[in-house]
């Protein structure tokens, strides 16, 4: 025996190896189990490198951008940047509200909006695969972080947990073949299971042939699947054809629109009925204001304090109450063709006091988040 | 089967044996596996090279010993697997495979001259297709998963991942101490 085992010592090893594994996925396969050590082990050691060359790369990009090439540029871009999201948003409420009469239904969106408990986390690595669509995430179960947690950006759902270690947590994405969640149309209520393809489109599967679906129609969430909470936008159709026995869907995730850098775990979510309004009648979703920089002389926040104290509730009152006083201020009717719109920096009141800022619900790469138009989900619909 | 094996157990013939510091034989593994994992997302298309194979490919063929290539073949292979989560890829897949690879790899350095440019080039293209070939095979065979292979697309990676393997071989020959 011994001799043979030398005599073919390579082929015994090769054997051995293969064997082994071949145990170790069998196991797997037949328990439904990980084997979770060996993953454990291979998270953490990989983690602290992936967050060093993270912070290198990033600080080093900074580093040259603040004081090489741009000096402070980039804050003052920055600064820019943020007054151009508020204006923006801004518009977005002025648009809406001369749309839709339906502010209540705002409100009570905004209110419904703002219950859903959630941590933000950055991506800070792929899956090791040349055809993997998991990628890593810097938050795990020290974060409150569970497998099975929906993970979304204000864009839309973009994947689940799938495992989470104590440092990082392995996020599968929606356009992952082996994903699945439970969505509705929604301008036809129809149901179906959004499915990954493996590539950057996602289909819908099990809409049967004789159902009405068409194109640039939106899926939102069901909420059966109990991962993610009804309501929040998965994607746009951008193709519809009938199928051999169901109709073959095509979606373009809406999470994915604006590429992947921060997200938001749900840690709790809470359901919200799927609005069945066309998008131009469509009330607006507003996230809080983002808290400005420590720049109390801002004319815009000062304007913002001002008024706050004409008896509004909520940030959506005031960004209305604003809006329409700096339109009084300079003779502008909103709504009349041929008008364009009025000077948003030219503000009716400077001399006030800017109050506290809302505290955003979630930690800091979200807080970013809200600034921009696209931070609202229905604030996405395509217009006329 | 002896006429098979025979060879390989000999000892080798033309040359003598690459050594390295073991430093260099965790550290380089590591590095390919960290840039698999964090490279790709600033840089989407290079996801498609898969630098824990070459390293595999180089290491087997520059220690000329099958059990090593299998060895350091799974322990990569293991290491893929654990950074890629879930029930719908168990430990053990990319193992298997970079098992094999690390096997033949060796086995054929046994045979041929392994610092041959042209042989690394034509060695790293078949081994790419048949890492991806028999990864196929196995989601297919043994987890019943129905992804699909698409061999022309599998041939063009296997040339780009093989001109990328033979500069890269290059490099790492430096870090050979052997005398």
């Amino acid at each position: 025996m011994d001799l043979i085992l030398n005599r073919y010592r390579n082929l015994t090893a090769l054997v051995a190896a293969i064997l082994v594994q071949l145990v170790l996925l069998a196991y797997q396969v037949k328990s439904n189990q990980e084997v979770r050590l060996i993953r454990v082990w291979a998270v953490t050691a990989v983690t602290p490198l992936a967050r060093l060359l993270e912070g290198g790369r990033s600080g080093s990009v900074n580093f040259f951008k603040d004081y090489f090439v741009l000096l402070d540029v980039r804050e003052q871009n920055k600064r820019l940047q943020t007054d151009l999201n508020r204006v923006q948003l801004e518009n977005q409420v002025l648009r809406s509200e001369l749309d839709t009469a339906e502010r209540g239904k705002a409100l009570s969106v905004f209110q419904e909006q703002t219950q859903m408990k959630t941590v933000a986390a950055r991506i800070i690595g792929n899956s090791p695969g040349s055809n993997g669509r998991v990628v890593l995430i810097d938050r795990g179960t020290g974060s409150g972080i569970q497998p099975g947690m929906a993970v979304i950006t204000p864009d839309g759902i973009v994947g689940k947990i799938v495992s989470s270690y104590p440092t990082a947590s392995n996020l599968l994405l929606i356009t992952d073949p082996t994903f699945a969640a439970g969505v509705l149309s929604q301008k036809n209520r129809v149901h179906g299971t959004l499915k990954g393809t493996g590539n950057s489109n996602v289909i819908v599967d099990y809409v049967q042939n004789e159902q009405n679906v068409e194109i640039g129609e939106w899926f939102y969430t069901a909420g059966d699947d109990r991962i993610f909470p009804k309501g929040l936008q998965a994607g746009i159709v951008t193709a519809v054809r009938p199928g051999r026995t169901v109709k073959e869907i095509f979606l373009n995730p809406s999470g994915l629109q604006h590429g992947l850098e921060d997200v938001l775990v749900i840690l709790e979510g809470d359901h919200k009925p799927i609005p069945d309004l066309p998008p131009v009648n469509q009330s607006v979703h507003l996230q809080p204001l983002p808290p400005t920089e420590g720049d109390p002389a801002n004319p815009l926040n000062t304007a913002h304090a001002s008024t706050n104290s004409g008896g509004a509730e909520t940030d959506l009152d005031r960004e209305v109450e604003r809006t329409r006083r700096i339109g009084e201020d300079q003779k502008h009717v909103f709504g009349e063709r041929g008008r364009g719109a009025p000077d948003f920096n030219r503000v009716p009141d400077p001399g006030a006091t800017r109050p506290p800022a809302a505290a955003p619900p979630q930690a800091k790469p979200a807080a970013a988040v809200p600034t921009t138009p696209s931070a609202t989900p229905s604030a996405n619909q395509p217009r006329p | 089967m002896s006429d098979i094996t025979a060879g390989f157990s000999e000892p080798p013939r033309r040359t003598k044996t690459a050594k390295f510091r073991w430093i260099t034989l965790v550290g380089v593994p590591l590095a390919a596996i960290l840039f698999q994992v964090y490279v790709p997302r600033f840089f989407t298309y290079l996801a498609y090279l898969e630098l824990p194979l070459l390293v595999t490919v180089y290491f087997s063929l520059r220690r000329r010993s099958p059990p090593f290539g299998v060895l350091f073949g799974m322990c990569i292979g293991l290491t893929q697997d654990a950074l890629w989560p879930g029930p719908s890829h168990p430990l053990g897949m990319y193992g298997i495979v970079k098992t094999l690879v690390g096997y033949f790899a060796a086995s054929v350095s046994q045979r041929f001259e392994g610092s041959s440019a042209l042989l690394r080039l034509v060695l790293a293209f078949f081994f790419f297709f048949f890492h991806q070939f028999f990864y196929w095979v196995l989601a297919r065979a043994l987890l019943g998963e129905a992804i699909s292979f698409e061999p022309i697309q599998t041939l063009v990676l296997a040339v780009l991942n093989a001109a990328v393997a033979v500069p890269l071989f290059r490099i790492l020959d430096k870090l050979d101490v052997t005398d």
